[in-house]
C-alpha cells in the first residue's frame, strides 16, 4: 500500500470522557498481515488501539498474561467466538455480541463476570475504522457491563482465509454466593420465567441478511443481563434453581436441555411467551419458529413457585426484564419433554431444533 | 397480524371445533392435501381436539417427499461438477440421495448455493458467465410459475448458462389415481389452498363429481382447517359431493391466469415418477421443446440415471394415506430428522417429520387435569 501520510482513522477525533484517540496508528487504513507478526506494526495496534480503549492496570503491563488477585468462594470461567454476519447489525455489532456473550454465560449461574480476554482473528484489508469502532463498542459494553478486558491477542489471517473479522472472548465471575443454580437443578414445580420478549437478535440479523425492511425496524436484543441476575437473585436467593440465555437455537433448545440435564418435564403455554409483533411478522415471512430464534439479551430461570411471583416482580422493575413473564412449569412427568399448549388448546411436543436453522447468526 | 392473528384465534376454533362435534354422526376419513396444512395439523393438535370418529390422513402434497430419489441422485452429480453452481430451495438440502445429500456436495466443495427465489437463481447465471448455473427445480403448481418466469427470462436474455432440473408435479392426478386405488380409504379431500391459488378449483369439479368426493379448498392456518374439515363433514353427512372454497380470502375460482399462460408455455405436461408412489400418468411437467436448452438433465445427459429405494422405509404408504408414520418400526429409531430413512422424514412438510416433531410419542399418561389446572 503506497501511503506515506499517515491517515486518521474513524470519525474526527474528538474529546470524550474515554480520552483522545492517539490514532493515526501506522499509515494504513486497513489491516495488514504485520498487523499479526510480532512486530512493530502489532505493537502500534496495541498500543494505540486495544490499550487505549481497553486501558486497565492488567491489560497495560503488556505482559502475557494478566495477573489477578482473586478472593472468591468459587470462580465461573467461559468462552465464547464470535462470527456474526453481519458483523455490524441492527441494535448492535459483533463486539457488543463479544462481551456481553461471554459476560451472560459466566453470570447465568449467579457469579458476577469480572474479567474478560479478547482474541481477535482479522482478515487481510480489514478496514482500521471498522475495527476502531469495534473495539470501542466492546469498551462500552465492558464498561456497562462492569468487566476489564484485560487480556488479548491478535492474529491477521490471509484475504479469504476469514470472513472479515472473528472474536473470541473468554470471561472470569467470582461466585461469591452458595447458590447450586444449573440446568441440573430444576424441580417439580418450580415455575418458569423469561426476561421478555423473544427472537429479536435472530430476526435483527436475518431481515438485515434479507434486506427486508419493516416499519418498526427489528434491533438486536444483546445485552449484558449481570445487573438483571442480581435482582433475580436478591429477590429468589436459594429459590433460584436454574438460569440459561436462550442463544442459538432458542428457547426450544434451553428448555429441552433443561428438561433433559434435571430429568424432568416442562410445560409451557405458546400465548405466555412474549414476542413483539413486528418480530412474529418476520418470523411469519421468513417462516421461522420465534421459539427456535437467537436470543443475545433474554434469559430463562427456573423459581421455586414460592418465590416465583417475587422474582417475576423484581425483573419486570429492571430495565432488561420490563417484559418478563411466566411461561410455563415444571413437572416430574414425562422427563426429558417439553410439551407446548398451542393457542386453540392442544399439547404438542416442542422439541430441539433439527440441522442449522441460521448459520453464522453469533 | 392482520389475516393471522383472526385465523388463529382460541375462540373461535372451540366454536368450530363444537360444530364438527356435533356434525359429525358416522366415521369419515378426510385427506388434506398438502404437507403445509399436515404441519399446522400436528403444530397446533388440531388431530387431538377433533371427535373420534374423524380420521385425518396425510396427502401426498409435500414436493420434497415426492421427488424421486434418482433426480436427487442427478442433482447431486451436477452439484459436484466444477463447472456448476447449484442452485436450490433450502429445503432440498438435507434430503438424501442413495449415497449423499447436497450439504455434503456442499462440504465436498460442490458450489452449493440456497436461493430464495428462482430469479436469484437467474442473477447468479448473469453474474457467471462462466460456470453453469442450475436450479433445483422442484415442486407442486405453487412453484411452477416462479420457475416458468426464470426460464422464460434467462431464454430472452439468452443466457446460455441458466438451466433447470425439473421436478416438477400436479396435484389434480395425484388425487384421482388415490381415489381410484383399490385400496382407498380417502372420502373427502382437503385441497391445496396454495396450489389453487394459481390454478383455481375448476379442474377439482370432474374430481368430486366421479369418485363422490367433496373437496374443499382449504387454507393453513387452525381455522382454516377447522373450517375446512367442517365443511367436508357436512358435505359426507349429507351425501353431497362438491367443490368449495373455505379460503376464499387468496383463491379464486378461476385461479391466477397469467400464472397459468406462463407455465403453458414454458412446460409440457408429462407422467411422472413420485417418490414412494410410482408413476403416475400425466402427473408432471417438463420443459416444452423450445426451451430444452434450459433443461439440466439434456445439458449433463443425466436422463438414464435409475435407482432403487431403501426397503425399510414405508413413505410411500404414509404419502397415500395408507399408514401412519408411528407405523414404521424405524420411526424415531433408526429413522429420525437428523438420520432420514425417507423423505417425508427430511422435509419439514413431510409428515413423519410432523409426528417426530409435534406429536413423538403420544404423551404418556398425557397432560393431566390437574397439570392443566395448574397451568392457568
Amino acid at each position: 500500500m503506497k501511503n506515506d501520510r499517515p491517515k486518521t482513522i474513524g470519525p474526527a477525533a474528538k474529546s470524550s470522557s474515554f480520552g483522545e484517540c492517539p490514532l493515526p496508528i501506522t499509515g494504513h487504513e486497513t489491516v495488514q498481515l504485520a498487523h499479526g507478526s510480532g512486530g512493530k506494526m502489532m505493537n502500534q495496534l496495541i498500543d494505540q488501539l486495544f490499550i487505549w480503549a481497553f486501558d486497565n492496570e492488567h491489560l497495560n503491563q503488556l505482559d502475557d498474561q494478566a495477573l489477578l488477585k482473586i478472593t472468591a468462594n468459587r470462580l465461573a470461567f467461559s468462552t465464547d467466538s464470535f462470527v456474526v454476519d453481519p458483523i455490524f447489525f441492527p441494535g448492535g455489532d459483533i463486539g457488543e455480541l463479544a462481551v456481553n456473550g461471554t459476560v451472560n454465560d459466566v453470570a447465568m449461574c449467579g457469579a458476577t463476570p469480572r474479567y474478560l480476554s479478547a482474541g481477535f482473528i482479522i482478515e487481510e484489508g480489514f478496514p482500521l475504522t471498522d475495527l476502531k469502532r469495534i473495539v470501542i463498542s466492546m469498551r462500552e459494553a465492558a464498561r456497562q457491563a462492569g468487566v476489564k478486558i484485560v487480556t488479548g491477542d491478535t492474529k491477521v489471517v490471509n484475504k479469504g482465509q476469514c470472513d472479515k473479522i472473528f472474536i473470541n472472548t473468554a470471561g472470569i465471575g467470582l461466585q461469591e454466593n452458595d447458590f447450586q443454580i444449573s440446568s441440573h437443578n430444576l424441580r417439580p414445580g418450580d415455575n418458569l420465567i423469561v426476561s421478555g420478549s423473544l427472537a429479536d437478535h435472530g430476526m435483527a440479523i436475518l431481515s438485515r441478511r434479507e434486506g427486508l425492511a419493516f416499519e418498526t425496524p427489528v434491533q438486536s436484543d444483546t445485552a449484558a443481563l449481570n445487573g438483571l441476575i442480581k435482582q433475580i437473585l436478591l429477590a429468589g436467593g436459594d429459590a433460584v434453581h436454574a438460569m440459561r440465555d436462550p442463544t442459538r437455537g432458542g428457547l426450544a433448545a434451553t428448555l429441552n436441555e433443561f428438561a433433559g440435564n434435571a430429568h424432568v418435564g416442562i410445560k409451557i403455554v405458546q400465548t405466555r411467551v412474549p414476542v413483539k409483533k413486528e418480530v412474529a411478522a418476520a418470523c411469519e415471512i421468513l417462516g421461522l419458529d420465534p421459539l427456535y430464534v437467537a436470543n443475545e439479551g433474554k434469559l430463562v430461570v427456573a423459581v421455586a413457585e414460592a418465590r416465583a411471583q417475587a422474582v417475576l416482580e423484581a425483573m419486570q422493575a429492571h430495565d432488561l426484564g420490563a417484559d418478563s413473564a411466566i411461561i410455563g412449569k415444571v413437572f416430574s412427568e414425562n422427563p426429558g419433554a417439553v410439551h407446548v399448549q398451542t393457542p386453540i388448546g392442544a399439547w404438542r411436543i416442542l422439541d430441539m431444533l433439527v440441522g442449522e436453522q441460521l448459520p453464522r447468526i453469533c | 397480524m392482520k389475516y393471522l392473528d383472526e385465523y388463529r384465534n382460541p375462540e373461535i376454533a372451540r366454536r368450530i371445533l363444537d360444530e364438527i362435534h356435533q356434525a359429525a354422526t358416522k366415521p369419515w376419513v378426510i385427506m388434506e392435501i398438502c404437507g403445509g396444512q399436515t404441519h399446522s395439523i400436528l403444530k397446533n393438535g388440531i388431530d387431538q381436539l377433533l371427535p373420534e370418529q374423524i380420521e385425518l390422513v396425510h396427502g401426498p402434497g409435500c414436493p420434497v417427499c415426492v421427488t424421486p430419489l434418482e433426480q436427487i441422485d442427478k442433482a447431486l452429480a451436477i452439484a459436484s461438477r466444477d463447472d456448476v453452481i447449484f442452485a436450490s430451495f433450502g429445503d432440498m438440502l438435507r434430503v438424501p440421495g442413495s449415497k449423499k445429500d447436497l450439504l455434503m456436495v456442499k462440504s465436498e466443495g460442490g458450489d452449493v448455493r440456497i436461493v430464495y427465489s428462482t430469479l436469484d437463481a437467474v442473477d447468479l447465471a448473469r453474474k457467471n458467465p462462466d460456470k453453469n448455473v442450475v436450479f433445483f427445480a422442484v415442486g407442486f403448481e405453487t412453484t411452477a410459475p416462479n420457475n416458468a418466469m426464470a426460464v422464460w427470462q434467462a431464454h430472452k436474455e439468452g443466457l446460455k448458462n441458466f438451466s433447470i432440473l425439473v421436478s416438477h408435479v400436479l396435484v389434480p392426478p395425484a388425487m384421482t389415481s388415490l381415489l381410484s386405488s383399490p385400496d382407498n380409504r380417502v372420502q373427502g379431500y382437503l385441497a391445496a389452498g396454495h396450489v389453487c391459488t394459481i390454478m383455481g378449483w375448476e379442474e377439482y369439479i370432474p374430481i368430486a363429481e366421479k369418485y363422490k368426493a367433496p373437496i374443499v379448498v382449504t387454507g393453513f392456518e387452525p381455522i382454516d382447517i377447522l373450517e375446512g374439515i367442517l365443511m367436508t363433514v357436512k358435505q359426507l353427512e349429507s351425501g353431497s359431493a362438491i367443490v368449495e372454497n373455505q379460503y376464499s380470502r387468496i383463491v379464486h375460482r378461476q385461479g391466477n391466469r397469467p400464472a397459468q399462460e406462463l407455465i403453458a408455455k414454458v412446460f409440457r405436461v408429462s407422467n411422472r415418477k413420485w417418490r414412494g408412489i410410482g408413476e403416475i400418468p400425466e402427473s408432471g411437467l417438463v420443459l416444452a421443446p423450445e426451451f430444452k436448452a434450459h433443461d439440466a438433465e439434456i445439458l449433463f445427459e443425466m436422463s438414464d440415471l435409475k435407482v432403487e429405494e431403501p426397503a425399510e422405509c414405508i413413505s410411500g404408504p404414509v404419502l397415500i394415506g395408507q399408514k401412519k408414520p408411528y407405523e414404521c418400526e424405524a420411526f424415531g429409531t433408526t429413522c429420525t430428522p437428523q438420520t432420514p430413512l425417507g423423505a417425508t422424514m427430511v422435509s419439514t412438510e413431510g409428515a413423519c417429520s410432523a409426528y417426530y416433531l409435534y406429536n413423538r410419542p403420544a404423551p404418556k399418561g398425557g397432560i393431566t387435569a390437574e397439570n392443566e389446572k395448574n397451568e392457568k
